[in-house]
């Protein structure tokens, strides 16, 4: 073989196998997908899609009727979801501009590996948290007897959203190109009206992903929402209520379901709703992203 | 060229500890694995260390995950032996049959169900009739069963445990719990909660409520009386006599179970546990010693 097709077939080799590898992740999403569908669809010959969709209780192993209406636990994830998001937004893109714009060198390279430090707190050291700190601390605010409710799972999950939001929007700010920001500053603005005025916007694309990859992480979140919720199965009146999100029940149950029963199917029924709602807020976040960058050219 | 060396170092320390585990791995007799309730896990565990101090050669994995996680193990093979505190249910039985497993049932202990509440609640008693109601969601105020006028805030398990199959079939009679009823994941996340809240109360096996460093009740929750009726007396799961005389009316059974015969190995164990070391063990924790008519049934199963 002569060394030139030697080295046209090792570029093909690498260029398969890179191939390879990207549609892997495809694969895989596709894959996850199937099996959420193939274990899902068989509890629909059970369930009416109706009561599984706006029943609002859910009670399997009821010894009077078994019921199996999610409603409940989707408004759950939702409330706590917003809950994070609403503390979690301001305060991050905050820190974000604060890091981007305003900080001394000095004060970054501390505060951006501590920001990074708060994303790997293991999801059990949040709960433990919320249960002995937030908790208390929400009971006597509010003048109830105990704080394990929706308000306190929104807050943790804004702990662990905090750091997803900080780094993107960060990111996206300083990758506002300079020009704006001298433009702005040489027309005789303040430097506070060139970051909320002329930077922010201009990074809106990036921090509306981060906004949304920090709700994607919250809606995802479950050993923390399952130790500091109360896991009530009841439908939530508002952030102050126990409640069970749809990740929280899927934990509980999964273990003693006995397998191939109509609990074990409807359970991955919750988890296909889960996926769908995941995937449906990372789309959103894929069109904000493109729209601004269609604009931007 | 620090980043090179810093990953070569990472190579050889990963080959050398895969090294070092492997042996490990391979030489590591079948544990008997026991699964299920989290009533019992803190029992069982401490039979096993006690079992495995004297019988090296024999170990024991204990986890918990509730007594339908359990039951579920044994029946789907991925345990050897499974703790439940409460019966099994036919259905239970038919789909082990169907799979070839054969349950057999040990009683390992007896346990007086506590109903706890805060301990600056004033109430010392209540009837079965009036616990049935508050879990069910019938009575939501304290002051409707004689206590002080505050929202009464219900702990309870999960449906994976036994306890909460238990209490729903012999003090709800089989009707739904409150869907306001915050389901905590074990016993030691529901006494967490009762301390912590007020108008709160809860129900836990007998020996999470005892402090064994003093042999009360822990401070922070109170035990309450039940009386089967308005008009009988009222007991405490903490009198042996009564829970042993079944007067005290949420006494139950705390039960292994084994596919079939037990091997050589759980039977030795068993054995253990119904001996005179476990039951001490048993009484230690703050459950009770099993009474005659179990020792005999146990008796049977092991032949």
């Amino acid at each position: 073989m002569t060394k030139q097709r030697l080295r046209k077939l090792k570029e093909s080799a690498i260029q398969v196998f890179f191939f390879t590898n990207g549609i892997l992740a495809i694969i895989v999403l596709i894959g996850i997908f199937a099996l959420l569908l193939y274990s899902a669809v068989p509890a629909f010959r059970e369930i009416r899609i109706k009561e599984f969709l706006t029943s609002v209780t859910w009670d399997p192993t009821s010894p009077v009727k078994a019921e199996y209406g999610i409603l409940s636990m989707i408004v759950s994830t939702l409330i706590v979801t917003a809950g994070s998001v609403i503390i979690a937004f301001p305060i991050g893109l905050g820190v974000a501009a604060y890091l981007s714009d305003v900080a001394h060198w000095r004060v970054r390279e501390v505060v951006k590996p501590v920001v990074e430090i708060l994303a790997g707190i293991p999801s059990v050291v949040v709960g433990f948290l919320g249960i002995v700190l937030f908790g208390p601390a929400i009971a006597k605010l509010f003048g109830r007897t105990n704080g394990l409710n929706a308000l306190n799972g929104s807050v943790l999950l804004a702990i662990m959203a905090l750091p997803t939001i900080i780094s993107i929007s960060e990111d996206s700010l300083n990758a506002v190109p300079p020009v704006y920001s001298e433009a702005s500053l040489a027309l005789g603005g303040s430097r506070w009206q060139t970051l909320v005025r002329v930077k922010i916007p201009a990074a809106l694309s990036g921090i509306i992903a981060s906004f949304m990859l920090g709700m994607g992480r919250a809606i995802g979140e479950t050993m923390t929402v399952l130790m500091a919720t109360g896991n009530a199965r009841s439908f939530p009146h508002g952030l102050l209520d126990s409640v069970r999100t749809m990740t929280s029940n899927i934990a509980i149950e999964l273990g003693e379901v006995p397998y191939y029963t109509t609990h074990y199917y409807a359970l991955f029924a919750i988890g296909l709703v889960l996926f769908i709602m995941t995937f449906g807020v990372n789309l959103i976040a894929d069109v904000f992203l493109r729209k601004y960058q269609e604009r931007e050219q | 060229m620090f980043y090179a060396k810093f990953k070569k170092a990472i190579a050889i320390a990963e080959i050398v500890l895969a090294f070092i585990f492997a042996p490990i791995l391979l030489a590591q007799k079948k544990m008997i694995q026991v699964k299920g309730s989290d009533t019992m896990i803190n029992l069982v565990q401490i039979l096993a260390e006690e079992y495995m101090a004297k019988n090296p050669k024999s170990p024991i994995a204990v986890l918990g995950g509730g007594s339908g996680t359990g039951i579920t193990a044994l029946i789907n093979g991925t345990c050897d032996i499974c703790d439940t505190s409460r019966d099994w249910k036919d259905k239970e039985f038919s789909l082990a049959w169907e799979k070839g497993i054969k349950p057999r049932l040990f009683a390992i202990a007896v346990d007086g169900l506590s109903i706890i509440v805060n301990e600056k609640n004033p109430l010392t008693r209540l009837t079965m009739d009036q616990v049935g109601a508050i879990y069910r969601g019938d009575v939501k105020n304290w002051k409707t069963v004689g206590g002080p006028d505050m929202p009464i805030s219900l702990y309870g398990r999960q449906s994976n445990s036994g306890t909460y199959t238990f209490l729903q079939e012999h003090v709800l009679n089989n009707k739904n719990y409150s869907p306001d009823m915050k389901e905590m994941n074990g016993n030691a996340q529901i006494i967490e909660g009762v301390k912590a809240d007020e108008g709160s109360i809860g129900y836990v096996g007998v020996g999470y409520v005892i402090d064994k460093a003093t042999a009360k009740p822990m401070k922070g929750l109170k035990v309450l009386d039940i009386t089967k009726d308005a008009k009988s007396e009222a007991y405490s799961p903490m009198d042996k006599g009564a829970v042993d005389s079944g007067k005290y009316p949420i006494a139950r059974p705390l039960w292994q179970a084994t596919n079939g015969k037990p091997s050589a190995d759980e039977a030795a164990f068993i054995l253990f546990e119904l001996g005179p070391e476990g039951q001490k063990i048993v009484e230690g924790e703050g459950f009770y010693t099993i009474g005659a008519k179990y020792i005999e049934a146990n008796a049977k199963n092991l032949k």
